[in-house]
């Protein structure tokens, strides 16, 4: 492995101080991906900066009937936790959803949302990749891209976001709690990852003398019409191909409120209003479902290998909103799709 | 550990070999001071320094869990986790499951039921099920595979596995010792 430095921080103010005055430097918490893209040679820390011993472990209610959620909070104990399992499941589904038990009995709730892609290019330091390498060129574009982007891709980077937590923390609209060197503050969820564009490099908006503290929820957990479906290669311990996280409300039959948001099809967790707009103000049939993942994949485009990718999300799409509308979400643990 | 000239290009002067450090784990209830650079991976400073080679090196990636060892009693990849973060923690290997002499009750049911072909995953595997015990989430068999995805076995003896632990997590017809199937 790459030789660095190790330090630790001994509390967030120490944190922030240390990696304004090492932009080479990386925070370290769960490890479960940093360690790895730094045995691959993808990244090269000057220091890693241990934050694993700041009070950022809570799980505290809001006084707008939320909940604030520490960035250290492990990814098994938050899905896990007793307000979330039964307030918000579909964030517990998510993550269940997402890698191993080992994994997320280390991986933090921060560090998900800071994790890189699993692009296999940006892994392979013998190819060009834009978001390793910047101007140096995309593989995937004309390469094996079956697992690459299809909304909101650019000339320079047809990468997705790994994460499953975070297509569920999309939907609920969660806000982004960040400490730096300027005043602390709050980004919304949509606007916490970035579209490749021209700066692929870039996966956030997060300042390099930030660091994550909280994830706030709202109030609204959509309790009980919610499904996180995730269609992958093997049933379990796999990356997505598609994923979609769905939150309705529901009243007389109505849908009063929808969220969708996907996941494996984009840079960031994927969200289009206008389909959500579509969902609201009728009965939960097919037809509207269907309308809802029309809108969604209106501008989807495929590069070849992942061409399977518009059409099966159209699908994931409906049998999403049916499961959450009939009230049955998709199990984590029994995987047949009903 | 070596470097290769590519990392020794990009890391340039300020990386000229941190220090080592001094830390004490306890693994398997004795206390261990050892010096490790930052970057030895728990599974390496288990392996290399403290010569317990039943945890295995398989991908060194966390995709296999061969690596799994219990920390602070909860089950992790120690190829991912660098030593230095985890000065002062207890750790149990599968070297430290079996006590006064005598199998843990899932290193049993694993040789009763056949539960390995080469036995490399097996230390991983087990480690892993302790951990997975200690969480009380698995109640159904489904529940036992998808909460043991964690656990490559490129034998193939997942079915043997699941019926260990099963056997083991449901409580009936466990077997503390071999001596009475013999």
């Amino acid at each position: 492995m790459n030789n660095f430095g190790y330090s630790r921080a001994s509390d967030v103010a120490d944190a922030v101080r240390q990696i304004a005055a090492d932009p080479a430097a990386r925070f370290i918490a769960g490890g479960t991906n940093l360690i790895d893209l730094v045995k691959e040679n993808v990244a090269r820390p000057s220091r890693l900066i241990d934050i694993t011993h700041l009070p950022l472990k809570a799980v505290e209610e809001t006084a707008d009937g939320g909940l604030r959620i520490g960035a250290l909070v492990p990814n098994s104990d938050l899905a896990y936790h007793p307000q979330i399992e039964a307030r918000y499941p579909l964030l517990a589904s998510a993550i269940l959803a997402g890698a191993s038990a080992q994994l997320r009995n280390m991986a933090s709730t921060g560090g998900n949302l800071l994790q890189r892609t699993r692009c296999l290019y940006f892994y392979d330091t013998t190819t060009p990749c834009n978001k390793r390498e910047p101007g140096s060129g995309c593989s995937a574009i004309d390469g094996i891209n079956r697992m690459h982007a299809i909304l909101g891709t650019s000339e320079h980077c047809i990468a997705t976001h790994p994460s499953d937590m975070c297509v569920a923390l999309a939907a609920l609209e969660a806000r982004v709690l960040v400490a730096g060197t300027g005043a602390p503050r709050g980004i919304s969820f949509s606007d916490f990852h970035r579209l490749p564009g021209n700066t692929p490099q870039i996966d956030s908006n997060l300042r390099p003398d930030e660091i994550i503290t909280a994830i706030e929820l709202p109030a609204k957990g959509f309790a009980r019409n919610y499904t996180y479906l995730k269609i992958r290669d093997r049933l379990s311990y796999a990356f997505a191909l598609v994923s979609m996280a769905v939150g309705l409300e529901i009243e007389a039959g109505t849908i009063k409120e929808a969220r969708l948001a996907l996941g494996g099809v984009a840079h960031k967790p994927w969200r289009n209003r206008e389909a959500e707009a579509r969902l609201r103000g009728g009965p939960a049939t097919r037809e509207r479902f269907l309308s809802a993942a029309e809108i969604v994949l209106r501008e989807a485009r495929g590069f070849g290998h992942n061409d399977f990718k518009i059409e099966l999300s159209r699908r994931g799409i409906v049998r999403a909103l049916d499961q959450a509308a009939r009230g049955q979400p998709q199990s984590q643990a029994d995987k047949r799709i009903k | 550990m070596t470097q290769s000239p590519a990392a020794a290009r990009d890391q340039g002067p300020s990386l000229a070999a941190p220090e080592k450090r001094t830390i004490t784990l306890h693994v398997n209830g004795i206390d261990h001071k050892l010096s490790v650079a930052p970057w030895t991976t728990l599974l390496d400073a288990l392996r290399l320094h403290l010569d317990l080679t039943g945890t295995k090196k398989g991908c060194d990636h966390g995709q296999c869990g061969a690596c799994t060892v219990l920390v602070d009693g909860r089950r992790i990849n120690s190829c991912l986790t660098l030593a230095v973060m985890k000065d002062g923690a207890q750790i149990t290997t599968v070297e430290g499951l079996a006590q006064g002499g005598m199998l843990h009750a899932l290193q049993q049911a694993f040789i009763e039921h056949d539960a390995f072909q080469c036995g490399y995953c097996t230390p991983g595997q087990i480690c892993s099920a302790v951990g997975l015990m200690a969480e009380g989430r698995a109640k159904t068999l489904d529940e036992i595979r998808e909460l043991m995805s964690g656990n490559i076995c490129r034998c193939g003896a997942y079915p043997n596995i699941v019926a260990a632990i099963a056997e083991v997590a449901s409580g009936t017809t466990v077997r503390n010792t071999g001596e009475a199937n013999r």
